[in-house]
Formats: C-alpha cells, sequence, structure tokens
C-alpha cells in the first residue's frame, strides 16, 4: 500500500518536474527542476530495493553532476530568458507524443520473456551494497576498470577543453588579438 | 505491489519527455538537460527490470550509464565553453555553419 502511494507520488512529481526541465524558458528553473527531477528518481530506485543505486544517484546526479552544470551556468549568461525560434512545434509535440504512444504500447504489451534465468541472482541474507559489490568486483570487473580510464580520459579532456585561458571573461566581447604566429606576422 | 509495466510505462514516458525536449531546445545546455532526462528514464528501467526477474545485471548496467553520463557532461560542457569562446552564443541557430 505504502509503495503504491510513494510510486505515484513519485511518477507524478518526476513527470511534472521533467515536463519544467523541457518546457521553461529560464535555464535556472529548467536545472533546479532536472536537481529535484533526480532526487526523486532515487527514490524509485529505493523502492526497487536497489539502494546503492540510489545513493548513487543522489551522490553523482544530484551532487557531481548538478553542480558541474551550475558551474557552466554561471559561466555563459543565465539569468535572462533563453530565446528559440521554433520553426514547427506542432510537429515536435506530434513525434513525442507519437513516441510516447510507441513506447506504452511496446511495454504494456504482455512481457514475453518468462522463462528468463537470472545470471547474476539476487543473494538473500545480504545487503544491496555488499551483492553489487560481490557482482561489480567480479563479473564486471574489467567494464569496471574500463570505466575508470574512460572517467579519467573525461576529467583530463574537460581540464584542456574548458581550462585554456580561462582569464579573459567569457561574457564580454572577445577581442581580436594580433597573431602570435612568426609567419603570420611576417605575411602581414 | 506494482509491477514492473508500471515502472516500464513511467520510464517510457519520461523517456518520450525528454526526447521531445531534444527535437524541441535550440539551446545547447538545454539540449544537455534533455539528454540528462532521457538517461535518467532508461535507467528506471534497467533497475525495474532487475527487480522484476530477480537480478543484478540491471543495476550494473545502470551503474555504467551514470559513469558514462558523469564523464559525458565533463568533455560535453568543456566542449560549450569553446563554443561560447568562439560564437558567444549557444543558440543552434547562430553556430550552425552550414546553410542547407
Amino acid at each position: 500500500m505504502y509503495e503504491f502511494i510513494a510510486f505515484y507520488i513519485f511518477a507524478i512529481s518526476t513527470t511534472i518536474l521533467f515536463m519544467i526541465t523541457v518546457m521553461s524558458k529560464n535555464v535556472l528553473y529548467a536545472m533546479t527542476s532536472l536537481a529535484a527531477g533526480m532526487v526523486m528518481i532515487s527514490g524509485f530506485f529505493f523502492i526497487l530495493g536497489a539502494d546503492f543505486l540510489g545513493v548513487v544517484q543522489l551522490i553523482v546526479y544530484v551532487g557531481a553532476v548538478m553542480a558541474l552544470y551550475s558551474f557552466a551556468m554561471m559561466f555563459f549568461d543565465a539569468t535572462k530568458d533563453i530565446k528559440e525560434k521554433h520553426n514547427n512545434p506542432t510537429l515536435v509535440f506530434l513525434l513525442g507524443g507519437l513516441m510516447a504512444l510507441v513506447f506504452v504500447i511496446i511495454f504494456s504489451a504482455p512481457i514475453i520473456g518468462e522463462n528468463i534465468e537470472a545470471s547474476y541472482p539476487i543473494v538473500n541474507g545480504v545487503g544491496n551494497a555488499q551483492a553489487v559489490g560481490i557482482v561489480l568486483f567480479t563479473k564486471y570487473l574489467v567494464p569496471f576498470e574500463v570505466a575508470a580510464i574512460m572517467l579519467l580520459v573525461a576529467m583530463i579532456a574537460g581540464i584542456i577543453l574548458a581550462g585554456k585561458k580561462m582569464d579573459i571573461s567569457l561574457t564580454k566581447t572577445v577581442i581580436q588579438k594580433e597573431p602570435e604566429d612568426e609567419i603570420l606576422k611576417e605575411s602581414k | 505491489m506494482i509491477g514492473v509495466s508500471h515502472y516500464l510505462i513511467l520510464s517510457g514516458l519520461l523517456f518520450s519527455i525528454g526526447f521531445m525536449g531534444v527535437l524541441r531546445r535550440k539551446n545547447l545546455l538545454m539540449l544537455f538537460f534533455a539528454t540528462e532526462v532521457m538517461l535518467n528514464a532508461v535507467n528506471i528501467a534497467f533497475a525495474a527490470v532487475g527487480n522484476y526477474y530477480g537480478d543484478l545485471s540491471g543495476q550494473m548496467f545502470a551503474f555504467f550509464i551514470i559513469a558514462v553520463a558523469a564523464s559525458e557532461v565533463a568533455v560535453g560542457l568543456g566542449l560549450l565553453i569553446l563554443l561560447y569562446k568562439k560564437y558567444g552564443s549557444l543558440d543552434l541557430d547562430v553556430i550552425s555553419s552550414m546553410k542547407g
């Protein structure tokens, strides 16, 4: 019964919050509603018994990713409303609605794969975090290490891409500088 | 007890909301938000199906999706800053160089 109430509260709030994210003109409103929606999504994970996944969702998404977005929002001039020119809004709503309809039909169709056996079954008597750790460090060890390398590459890429010439203000007009290259100077 | 189809329908709806955002948005930062919505919707579906079959693989895939999303944000925001330095705007109509 409580699961029922919780599911519907989380479902309605995530849907509304993500609609605000998609529809809002203000970057701040969109980002705040996205963060709140992610908190609500972690609620689903707790209902589903995936405690560790819920905690990771809270820490990584709501903590790290939204902090990155808020820093990015400070770089760009995000206080004013965004003006977007929409060529054909009805087509977008039609396509989005059609996609929603297709998804609902696909997922509400009876699930055929009834004879699927769990390859890594959830062990009774062990907490979710322990079970996840056991599977992650045995069966999924290589993808885990690859993910670690990928995160390292992403970190270096982020530093290299964003870190150059950070002393120049982004929101002011860029002043055209003289070419520093020797060949370009000689050709002038 | 809530069946797996509830979660899957909700996940499909959230994914379509994100898809609608991707189609609708012209600002690159807002486009990133819409992709985050789609990734979160897929995560719910993975966790629900994993719970339905009593399998931990769904949660594992959700973990790796979260890792991919985190690195995507790091690289993508760096690229956004470069684009903003070059064009002074994040609007796709301003940035687009091919007039097709």
